[in-house]
């Protein structure tokens, strides 16, 4: 059985990056690179410490707003899910939070670290709000019942059945709020400040080996021209007159 | 079938509350769950993430008894209803028979005048639950309190039980009170032979009959 999982496991990961070696080397897009590429960049920037660097200065904002976003979101998660008012009221708009927040994030600026942990809340809180209250929902009526038949205070109530019974699922929620929060931080170091992840991102964006080449007739106006454009720098372009006429 | 059972039992739990009439324990009028009446769930109602001991001292727990306490008493119906040993196991990894003992003895271990257990057999094996109900008879005789039972079977309740009412459905109301006569006292083993067992079962039936469709 562990041998068939495991190479069911070989297999599909073979096939993913087959595929992408493949469109690559197609290519489906001049800026899509292959997998010996991307690979090869990987290895390079391990071995310089740069990826490291990123990593870390991307986790600074992640780490401070995956913790506020925990109390906060378990916080209101609990009291959405422990009170039928509330839920009717406040569920639906952490749902629309989730996908009406994110063209919002495109206005927030700022180069603060404040910012960016806003950005991290934004994605995150959603999720572990709704999870939350969700998993407290879901307590099974007879365990709260049982407690409430053996004279249980509410706080019993709430610390012995729900909080127990509702812990796998929010535990699985804040999982999720992680990588929403890992996708927030991404998109905040791509939209205000270029630190971190999203500035290798950016760099590598803007270093594409291109060789562009191009033909009018028998006439090659490019051959394998490559040339970076950087984000923040002006860049010329200069040649005799006339160079810019199609002469055909 | 819908006729009111385990909401009557639940009423009389205190879990929920009638439109109107009352229920007396002890010339008491029941307002709310109370001390003096405990509750078996169809669905067993267990702690997961407890140990059986926990499970069973649950009910001594809420009040606040020590630990030391609580435990020695858990100890002692954990033994009565023959869970010895299982102690330390999780509910997880327990049978549904053995699930449904333990959610008896922490009934038991309050100390309650009055049982209340809502179909407690109708999720465990056929096999088990014919052992379960001899146990229970056994410990009815030992406890000496107030057991109600609510089940669907017809045999069951007239193999357990000293009184039985028949509740028929639309509008839920008494249709009829049995109370067996003589083998009540017979060993367990000889009552599903006794004449009186069978005219009774048999009796029941009929006047069941009509509301199945």
């Amino acid at each position: 059985m562990i041998t068939r999982s495991l190479s069911l496991r070989l297999l599909s990961a073979l096939v993913v990056f087959g595929a992408w070696e493949i469109a690559g080397r197609v290519p489906v897009s001049y800026a899509f690179p292959t997998l010996l590429e991307s690979m090869t960049a990987m290895v390079r920037m391990t071995v310089d410490g740069s990826i490291f660097e990123a990593c870390a200065e991307t986790l600074r904002p992640l780490a401070i707003g995956v913790l506020i976003s925990t109390i906060l979101g378990s916080g209101i998660g609990l009291w959405i899910g422990l009170s039928a008012r509330f839920e009717w009221l406040f569920a639906p708009i952490f749902v629309v939070m989730q996908a009406a927040l994110i063209p919002i994030l495109v206005m927030v600026y700022g180069i603060c670290l404040t910012s960016k942990v806003f950005v991290v809340c934004i994605m995150a809180i959603p999720v572990i709000v709704l999870n939350t209250a969700a998993a407290v929902r879901n307590t099974p009526a007879s365990l709260k019942e049982m407690a409430t038949s053996f004279l249980a205070r509410d706080r019993d109530v709430l610390l012995k059945i729900i909080l127990p019974a509702a812990s796998p699922m929010i535990f699985s929620g804040l999982r999720l709020g992680v990588s929403a929060g890992f996708i927030g931080a991404i998109l905040s170091e791509l939209k205000i400040t270029l630190t971190g992840v999203g500035d290798i991102i950016t760099y590598s964006r803007s270093i594409a080996d291109s060789n562009v080449s191009k033909t009018y007739g028998d006439v090659q106006a490019l051959k394998e021209l490559s040339l970076e454009f950087s984000r923040g720098e002006l860049t010329s372009l200069l040649g005799p007159w006339g160079a810019a006429r199609p002469r055909c | 079938m819908g006729c009111g059972k385990t909401t009557l039992l639940k009423i009389i739990a205190g879990v929920l509350s009638a439109d109107s009439g009352k229920v007396e324990v002890n010339g008491q009028t029941v307002t709310g769950p109370g001390p003096d009446r405990s509750f078996v769930f169809q669905d067993f109602a267990l702690l997961l993430w407890v140990s059986v001991i926990r499970n069973v001292a649950f009910g001594l727990e809420l009040p606040g008894v020590a630990k030391f306490e609580r435990e020695a008493i858990a100890q002692k119906y954990i033994r009565e209803v023959g869970l010895a040993g299982f102690e330390a196991k999780f509910p997880h990894q327990l049978s549904g028979g053995t699930r449904q003992r333990v959610g008896l003895a922490r009934a038991l271990s309050v100390n309650a005048q009055v049982l209340l257990l809502d179909e407690p057999f109708s999720a465990v094996d056929e096999q088990t639950r014919r052992k379960f109900k001899e146990d229970l008879l056994e410990l009815v005789k030992t406890e000496k309190e107030t057991f109600i039972f609510v089940t669907h079977s017809i045999e069951e309740a007239v193999y357990v039980s000293d009184q039985i009412a028949i509740l028929l459905p639309r509008p839920s109301r008494v249709s009829e009170i049995i109370r067996p006569a003589s083998f009540r006292d017979k060993s367990v083993d000889s009552i599903r032979r006794d004449p009186e067992y069978l005219d009774i079962v048999d009796r029941i039936w009929v006047s069941l009959r009509s509301y199945v469709e």
